[in-house]
C-alpha cells in the first residue's frame, strides 16, 4: 500500500486501461487511458507514468501520471478497451461506439470511426454498457439487450443479435475466438456462439436464489472454462462453464456493487476486484498454507467462503484454490490495496507489476509494485 | 430583520432595461432563474421576451482546478469526522494541527497549479486563494495551535515569512550579481531579513559589505555581534518566559547604548538597523514598502518591542499597527478586517466576514468544522435551529448538489450534519438526473445505506417506468425486485399476460423461465411464472403434472379471474386426451370453478365455448 498516491484529475473516472505491451518485451506498461463520466464534458485521456528504468525499493521520486492528450467524448464512457497499440474503442451512454486513434508523434487523439446508434430503443438511445475486442472484431452490448458485432475496418455492422436479453446486459468477455459470455441485470450468464445463426444463447447459467444483477465478468487467462463474476451484492463467484449451471464457489468480497474483476493476465493465481464501497481487493491463491503474503502490508481480511459444489477431479493445480475458495485445499489471501474512506472505485486494470484504478473522488491511483 | 452589513451587489441582466419592464424570478438551489415579464414598469403590458436567464453566484465550482480542492478537502473532511471522540483533547491537538496543515497544503497546491495556468484564469482567483491560505494559517496559529506567550511571536514570524517569499528571490538575485554589496537592492535585502527576524541570513549578507569597507570593520563587527546575540525564545528549553524576558531586556539595553554612543552614526543603513532592533516605530514605518502589509509591521513591532506578548494583548497591538500603517483615508479591505477580527480572537466575526467576502461556502464550512472539532465555537443557536457549523456545511453541501458531478461529495457532508442533514439529503437526492442505469444504481446504493426506503422506491419506480416505456420488461422487473415493489411487479406481469393473449406466445422467455424466488414478490408474478411452467410441462408431455398445476392455479386463487376462461380453455386439450388425466376429484374441482365463473360476469364468455366446456365435463 505504500507508494500509492492520488492524482486528482477534476473528472470522475469510469474506466482505466493499460495500453498493452508487446509480449516479447519484458517492459512494464507505461501508458494508460482513462474515460470520464457524469461530467458535462466527458473525455477520454491518455496518461504516461514515465520511463520505468531503475526500480529501487525506496524510490520516492516516481512521478505523477502526466497527461499526454485528451479528447472530448459524447456521453459517459461506460467501457473502454485498447484495440491495439494505437486504437481505443469506447462504449458511450449515448449508445455510440467510437474508435479513437492515438497519434504517438503529435500526442493527439482523433476519432477514427463512429457507430452512432449502435444501441438504441425504438424511440431513444440506449447506453452501450460493454465492449470487448479481439482485433479486428469488436463486440458490444447495451441496455437495450442487443449484442452487436463490428469489424474495425468495416463501416457497417457485421452481425446483430436482437432481443438477446430482456434486461440490460452489463458486461461481455470473449471465451474463445467465436464465443462470448455476457452478464445481465437479472443475474444470468449467457454463452453465445457466433458460429450458430439465430438469437438464442447456447447456454444460460445463473445462481439459484436471489437474482442478483451481475456487473462484471472475466475469464481465466489460461483455462477458458473458468470465469469470475461480480455483482450487486459484492460477492465474487467463480464459475466453470462446462459444469452445470451453478457457480463453483462464492466468496464475500465487498459490501456493495463490485464493478470490475480481473484475473492477472500472466499470473492467474492473482485476482483483483474493485467496488462501490471504495475498496480494491487483491486476491491471492497459493498452495502452501504458511505463505508470508500477509506481511506485504495493507489490510488483510478473513474471507468467508462457501463452496457451492465440490470440484470435479482432485488435481492439485492452483486452479483448485479458485474453485474451492477454501483454505483446506489451498490458501486464499485478500489484501486491501487502497486507503480507506474512499468513494467508489469504478475501474481497475493490472498488467505486469502495475495497477491503475480510477474513483468517483476524481482521482487516479497507480501502483507500480504490485506484489505478485 | 437584521440590517444588511454590506450593500448588495447588482448584477445587470443583458438585454434587460429595468426602467421599461418588470423582472420575474424564481429561486433555484444555487441560482436564480430570471425572466422579463410582460408588465411594463409604468403599468400595462406589452410583448414578452423569450429568454430565461440563469444567474449563478458561484462560478468557482465549475473551475477544473478548484474541483481538485473540493475533492481533496472532502477526503480530509471525512477523515476528520472519524477521529474518535473519546480521546482527551490534549492528544488530539497535534492531529488537528496536522489536519489544518493538510487543508492548507491543498490550497497551496491549487494556487501553484493556477499560477502555471495563469492565462486561463485571471489573477483574482489566485489572489483569493492566497488570502484564504493567509487567513487559515493565522487561524491555525492563533486558535488551533493556540501558541502561548513566547512561542506566539515565533509562530507569527513563521506566518509572515511564509507569505513574504519575495525576499529570498531578491537575495538570490543580489548575491548572484557581480558585486553584491553594490547592488541597488542590497540594503533592501539586509533590512528585509532583519525585519523578518532572520538574523543569520542578514549577517551573511552584511559580511559582503563589511569586506568592501575595511575601515569600518569595527562598526560592522559590532553590529554583527548584536545581531548574533539577539535572544530568541526556545520553547523546548527549560528557560522560562521571565528568564527570557530578562535576557532580552539586557540585550536591548546593549543595543540602545550603541545607539546613544553614536557608534553607527557614520553609516545611515547600519544606524537604521540598530534603530529597528530597538523597535523604533518611526524607522519601521520608513520601510513601509519593504514591510508592505500592516500585519508584517505588527509582527516586526512585536518581535522587537514585545516578544513576550500574550495572546490576549494581541488585539491592542494589531489595532494600533493597522492604524499607524494604513493611510487613515483609505477604506480597510475585507482581508484587513478579517485578520483584525482574528487578532481579536473573535472567531465568529472572522467567519461572518469571510462568508460575506467569498462567493462560496467552501472556506468557512471547512474552517468552522475544524474549529468546532477543537471545541472552540460556543454552541450558538441560530434562528434556523441548527448550530453555526451545521448551517455552513449544509449551505456548502447544497451548493455542491447543484453541480452535475460533485453531488456525490455533498452526501458525506450531509451525513455529518446531525440535525438537518438527512432531510436535506432526502430532498436533494431525488433530484439527481438519472441518465444511465449505472448512475441510478449508485444513487440507490447511497439511499439504501442510509435506510431511505422511500427514495429507493421512488427511484426504482422511475427506472422501471422508463424501462417499461422502452419495452424492456426484464429490466423493469429487476428494478421492481430491487425496490420490493409488488404493485409494479403486478403491472409488469399484466403486460406479459397481455402480450401472451395478443400473440399467443410468451416474450422474454429467458426472464420468465428463470424468475426464481423473485416470483413471490407479487401474486400476479407468481401466476405468470407458474403459468409458464404449465406450458413447459405440457410441452414436455408431463400431462398429469401439468394438470395438477393448472388446477392449483385456479383453486389457490392465484390466477386472476379474467384469466380463468383461458385456463379452462387450456384444460380442454387435457380433457380430450385418450388417457385419463384429471381424477374424479380434480374434475369436480374444475366443474366448481366453471360454475363460479358462469355465475359471475357471464357476458365475458361466449355461450358457445361455455356450452362446449360444460359438455366436455359432463361427458367425463
Amino acid at each position: 500500500m505504500e507508494g500509492i498516491n492520488a492524482k486528482y484529475v477534476s473528472k470522475k473516472i469510469s474506466k482505466t486501461r493499460w495500453r498493452p505491451v508487446s509480449s516479447s518485451s519484458l517492459q512494464q506498461p507505461d501508458i494508460f487511458a482513462t474515460g470520464s463520466w457524469d461530467n458535462e464534458d466527458n473525455s477520454i485521456s491518455i496518461w504516461s507514468i514515465g520511463e520505468n528504468g531503475v526500480s529501487s525499493m525506496d524510490d520516492e521520486f516516481e512521478g505523477d501520471p502526466q497527461l499526454l492528450c485528451e479528447y472530448k467524448h459524447n456521453g459517459d464512457v461506460l467501457d473502454l478497451q485498447f484495440l491495439d497499440q494505437d486504437r481505443i474503442v469506447t462504449a458511450s451512454s449515448t449508445g455510440a461506439v467510437t474508435i479513437f486513434r492515438h497519434h504517438h508523434n503529435s500526442q493527439t487523439l482523433s476519432v477514427s470511426k463512429l457507430w452512432e446508434r449502435a444501441h438504441h430503443y425504438p424511440c431513444n438511445n440506449a447506453p452501450c454498457t460493454g465492449v470487448v475486442c479481439n482485433s479486428p472484431e469488436i463486440v458490444t452490448v447495451g441496455e437495450d439487450g442487443r449484442i452487436m458485432l463490428f469489424r474495425a475496418d468495416q463501416e457497417g455492422v457485421l452481425r446483430t443479435i436482437e432481443k438477446a436479453d430482456s434486461s440490460a446486459i452489463h458486461a461481455v468477455t470473449f471465451l474463445r475466438t467465436t464465443e462470448i459470455l455476457t452478464v445481465n441485470s437479472i443475474g444470468q450468464l449467457k454463452l453465445w456462439d457466433f458460429r450458430q445463426p439465430g438469437n438464442e444463447p447456447s447456454q444460460i447459467l445463473s445462481l439459484t436464489g436471489d437474482r442478483v444483477p451481475l456487473h462484471c465478468v472475466d475469464r481465466h487467462p489460461n483455462q477458458q472454462h473458468i470465469v469470475a463474476t461480480g455483482g450487486q451484492d459484492g460477492m465474487l463467484c467463480i464459475w466453470d462453464v462446462r459444469q452445470g449451471n451453478m457457480p463453483i464457489s462464492l466468496m464475500e468480497a465487498h459490501t456493495s456493487e463490485m464493478w470490475e474483476v480481473h484475473f492477472h493476465p500472466s499470473n492467474p493465481g492473482h485476482l483483483f476486484s474493485c467496488s462501490e464501497d471504495g475498496s480494491l481487493l487483491h486476491w491471492e491463491t497459493s498452495s502452501n498454507t504458511d505463505t508470508p503474503s500477509f506481511l506485504q502490508g495493507g489490510r488483510n481480511t478473513s474471507i468467508i467462503s462457501r463452496s457451492a459444489i465440490a470440484p470435479a477431479g482432485g488435481n492439485q493445480s492452483l486452479i483448485n484454490a479458485w474453485l474451492t475458495g477454501d483454505s483446506s485445499k489451498g490458501h486464499l489471501e485478500t489484501t486491501h490495496m487502497l486507503p480507506s474512506q474512499m468513494l467508489s472505485v469504478n475501474s481497475l486494470d493490472v498488467l505486469g507489476q502495475c495497477l491503475v484504478c480510477g474513483t468517483d473522488g476524481e482521482a487516479i491511483y497507480v501502483n507500480r509494485h504490485v506484489p505478485i | 430583520m437584521e440590517e444588511v452589513d454590506v450593500e448588495p451587489t447588482t448584477t445587470p441582466i443583458p438585454g434587460f432595461d429595468s426602467n421599461q419592464k418588470h423582472l420575474g424570478f424564481v429561486w433555484g438551489p444555487g441560482d436564480i432563474l430570471v425572466y422579463e415579464t410582460i408588465y411594463k414598469a409604468s403599468g400595462g403590458s406589452a410583448g414578452g421576451c423569450p429568454f430565461v436567464h440563469e444567474v449563478r453566484k458561484d462560478e468557482d465550482i465549475y473551475s477544473p482546478i478548484l474541483r481538485k480542492l473540493f475533492n481533496e478537502s472532502h477526503h480530509i473532511f471525512v477523515g476528520l469526522q472519524r477521529i474518535r471522540e473519546d480521546l482527551p483533547s490534549k492528544n488530539k491537538k497535534p492531529q488537528f494541527v496536522s489536519i489544518s496543515k493538510n487543508y492548507r497544503s491543498v490550497i497551496r497546491a491549487c494556487m501553484e497549479e493556477l499560477q502555471q495556468v495563469a492565462v486561463y484564469h485571471n489573477d483574482s482567483l489566485g489572489n483569493t486563494l492566497l488570502s484564504l491560505e493567509l487567513i487559515w494559517n493565522l487561524c491555525e496559529v492563533l486558535f488551533i495551535d493556540a501558541a502561548p506567550a513566547g512561542s506566539l511571536v515565533l509562530h507569527l514570524l513563521d506566518w509572515v515569512r511564509l507569505h513574504k517569499a519575495d525576499v529570498d528571490e531578491k537575495a538570490r538575485e543580489v548575491l548572484a550579481s557581480e558585486s553584491p554589496a553594490e547592488h541597488q537592492a542590497y540594503w533592501d535585502v539586509v533590512i528585509s531579513y532583519v525585519l523578518q527576524g532572520r538574523m543569520d541570513e542578514a549577517r551573511q549578507v552584511l559580511v559582503k559589505q563589511a569586506a568592501l569597507q575595511p575601515a569600518a570593520r569595527v562598526m560592522f563587527k559590532l553590529l554583527d555581534n548584536l545581531l548574533m546575540k539577539m535572544p530568541i525564545f526556545n520553547p523546548g528549553e527549560t528557560q522560562t518566559l521571565t528568564e527570557f524576558d530578562v535576557k532580552w531586556r539586557h540585550w536591548r539595553e546593549e543595543v540602545d547604548h550603541c545607539l546613544q554612543d553614536q557608534s553607527f552614526a557614520s553609516n545611515r543603513h547600519l544606524e537604521d538597523i540598530c534603530k529597528i532592533l530597538v523597535g523604533d516605530e518611526d524607522v519601521l514605518l520608513e520601510y513601509k514598502e519593504l514591510l508592505s502589509t500592516w500585519y508584517h509591521f505588527l509582527v516586526t513591532r512585536l518581535l522587537f518591542s514585545h516578544p513576550t506578548v500574550k495572546p490576549t494583548e494581541l488585539h491592542y497591538y494589531a489595532q494600533s499597527s493597522m492604524h499607524m500603517f494604513l493611510d487613515t483615508r483609505s477604506v480597510p479591505e475585507p482581508l484587513d478586517s478579517i485578520l483584525l477580527a482574528a487578532f481579536e480572537f473573535d472567531i465568529h466575526q472572522v467567519i461572518k466576514d469571510c462568508s460575506i467576502a467569498l462567493n462560496n461556502w467552501w472556506f468557512v464550512g471547512h474552517l468552522t468544522d475544524l474549529l468546532d472539532h477543537c471545541k472552540l465555537l460556543q454552541s450558538h443557536n441560530l434562528h434556523f435551529g441548527s448550530n453555526l457549523r451545521e448551517f455552513l456545511l449544509l449551505e456548502y453541501a447544497s451548493g455542491l448538489f447543484t453541480h452535475h458531478s460533485l453531488w456525490q461529495l455533498a452526501v458525506d457532508y450531509f451525513d455529518h450534519c446531525p440535525e438537518f442533514g438527512r432531510v436535506y439529503l432526502e430532498l436533494q437526492i431525488e433530484r439527481v438526473p438519472l441518465d444511465t442505469e449505472r448512475k441510478a444504481l449508485k444513487v440507490i446504493r447511497i439511499c439504501e445505506q442510509r435506510q431511505m426506503t422511500e427514495q429507493v422506491r421512488s427511484i426504482c419506480k422511475i427506472m422501471a417506468k422508463k424501462a417499461l416505456r422502452n419495452n424492456r420488461l426484464g429490466s423493469a422487473l429487476s428494478w421492481s425486485i430491487r425496490a420490493k415493489d409488488a404493485a409494479f411487479a403486478t403491472l409488469i406481469s399484466e403486460r406479459f399476460l397481455q402480450d401472451y393473449c395478443a400473440k399467443g406466445t410468451f416474450s422474454d422467455l429467458d426472464l420468465i423461465d428463470n424468475l426464481g424466488p423473485a416470483m413471490l414478490l407479487s401474486d400476479r408474478l407468481t401466476f405468470l411464472g407458474k403459468y409458464r411452467e404449465f406450458h413447459r410441462l405440457y410441452g414436455e408431455k408431463r400431462f398429469s403434472d401439468a394438470a395438477k398445476l393448472l388446477l392449483s392455479l385456479m383453486t389457490a386463487k392465484i390466477a386472476p379471474h379474467s384469466f380463468w376462461m383461458t385456463l379452462l380453455t387450456d384444460a380442454l386439450p387435457l380433457l380430450e386426451q385418450k388417457e385419463v388425466i384429471f381424477s374424479a376429484d380434480q374434475t369436480h374441482e374444475l366443474m366448481f370453478c366453471l360454475e363460479e365463473l358462469t355465475s359471475g360476469k357471464s357476458q365475458l364468455f361466449t355461450l358457445a365455448s361455455l356450452a362446449r366446456v360444460k359438455q366436455l365435463f359432463t361427458l367425463h
